[in-house]
């Protein structure tokens, strides 16, 4: 369980922190879309066993490989839910004497914060299913209770439903976040 | 020695090249021939099952998308995909089905299934609807419109779920050993036959393996679509986004 909520967390802010430089400074996006997609690619097995020779065995391995499979859907939603604010709200926000950093804070970030809560909510369901094969780095899991023997049935199916069921309950612990962080969505639709 | 410098990574990448005797003494393991041999199985095991499930989720997506109903069935599909973790469900099929290459070929085709079925219902139903009125104006059946305005219009968005779809596969078919088909998880699994070198020579290569199937898949991506997409992408400053941003809305709908 911790294994996924601490990446989850790391993800979101540095995730959070790189669309926001790319956001200022346009030049980067690019470049940092390829990074954080070429991160995803990696197979995850391959992920953890190639970083154990970098950080060795155990739970931070773990945890930076699944920060950075977050990276990638959480940075995307980002991007994308500041690109779609209206630029009408934006230039009304200038005019009404807001600084950059206040428009961002107060206006852009606001309105996109469904999106990316979508992008939490994505990242929270697949990190639970990666985490699976974390103990491929030595941090246990439930993936080591399907490993230690795969062809005894009972261990594979209460294990497998256990990692569905922990999917299930993040991503409705972050849409009750997100609920209470938007209180204005609920509003509109009345 | 360069390789000597790398530590670990250079006693991967020796193993990749030369074979050397096994943990155990007793036979030889490593080099070029069973690296390739192992790539190949990995090969056939992932672009197999990737076919598969592109001609089973694909027409059913088109299908979906086009009389566009049941949303609610195409968009949750991927939502339940996502939330079952890939080595149970292989490692479920092992269990109560056996071992072999068949068996873990249908444990990922159905991995493969969910990207492909919501990328092609949300990419026929991004087609522009006047574009489909002008169709069905110039008095094209409704297979018509599916096949030879739908289709052409969404295939960018289809292709990307396809590839979501062949890059898990691939990283999936690591665990095929469990089920006795050797393909690049061998070294992995068995480290005590194959040793670390041989462990992370294995990673190296599947690492390797999916940036190039997912390169390839990304030129073929943009080879197949329409020259007027490409032609009305380029009129617009942001419209290079635009398979990505609908790839992306694919993911988003929950």
């Amino acid at each position: 369980m911790l294994l996924s909520i601490v990446p989850l967390l790391l993800g979101f802010f540095v995730a959070t922190g790189l669309a926001l430089l790319a956001h200022r400074y346009m030049f980067l996006g690019g470049f940092f879309l390829f990074f954080v997609s070429a991160l995803f690619t990696i197979p995850s097995i391959a992920f953890y066993l190639i970083l154990l020779n970098v950080t060795g065995r155990g739970y931070a391995t773990a945890v930076v490989v699944l920060t950075a499979y977050t990276l990638v859907l959480i940075y995307r939603n980002v991007s994308t839910g500041l690109q779609e604010v209206p630029g009408d709200m934006v230039d009304a926000a200038e005019g009404m004497g807001l600084t950059r950093r206040q428009i961002l804070f107060r206006v852009e970030l606001p309105m996109a914060l469904p999106t990316i809560f979508a992008g939490m909510r994505i990242a929270a369901s697949s990190t639970v299913g990666i985490a699976g094969f974390a103990f491929f780095a030595g941090a246990g899991g439930l993936g080591a209770e399907i490993f230690a023997d795969p062809t005894f049935r009972g261990n594979v199916v209460a294990a497998s439903l256990l990692m569905v069921l922990l999917a299930t309950a993040l991503e409705i612990i972050v849409l009750f976040i997100q609920r209470a962080a938007t209180p204005w969505e609920r509003a509109v639709r009345g | 020695m360069i390789l000597a410098a790398l530590g670990p990574f250079g006693d991967a990448i020796d193993f990749i090249f030369n074979e050397r005797e096994s943990q155990a003494g007793t036979v030889r393991v490593g080099g070029l021939g069973e690296m390739w041999e192992l790539t190949w199985t990995h090969l056939q095991l992932s672009i197999a099952a990737t076919l598969i499930a592109t001609a089973i989720a694909m027409p059913l997506g088109v299908w979906l998308g086009h009389i566009g109903r049941f949303q609610f069935l195409a968009t949750s599909i991927s939502n339940i995909g996502r939330a079952i973790p890939a080595l149970g469900l292989v490692v479920f099929f092992i269990a109560f089905l056996g071992v072999g290459f068949l068996n873990v070929c249908v444990a990922l085709v159905l991995l493969a299934i969910p990207p492909i079925i919501t990328n092609s219902y949300v990419g026929i139903r991004g087609v522009d609807p006047e574009t489909v009125d002008a169709a069905a104006g110039n008095g094209l059946t409704g297979r018509q419109v599916a096949l030879q305005v739908e289709l052409p219009m969404a295939l960018p968005t289809i292709m990307a779920g396809i590839r979501i779809s062949l890059v898990s596969v691939i990283a999936t078919a690591t665990i095929a050993p469990l089920a006795n088909v050797d393909t690049l998880g061998r070294p992995i699994i068995s480290p005590n036959v194959y040793g670390t070198a041989g462990q992370l020579a294995a990673c190296i290569v599947v690492a390797l393996v999916t940036f190039g199937a997912d390169a390839l898949f990304a030129w073929f991506q943009r080879a197949v679509t329409p020259e007027g997409i490409k032609l009305a992408e380029r009129g617009r400053p942001s419209g290079r986004r635009l398979a990505f941003l609908s790839s992306k809305r694919s993911m988003q709908t929950s």
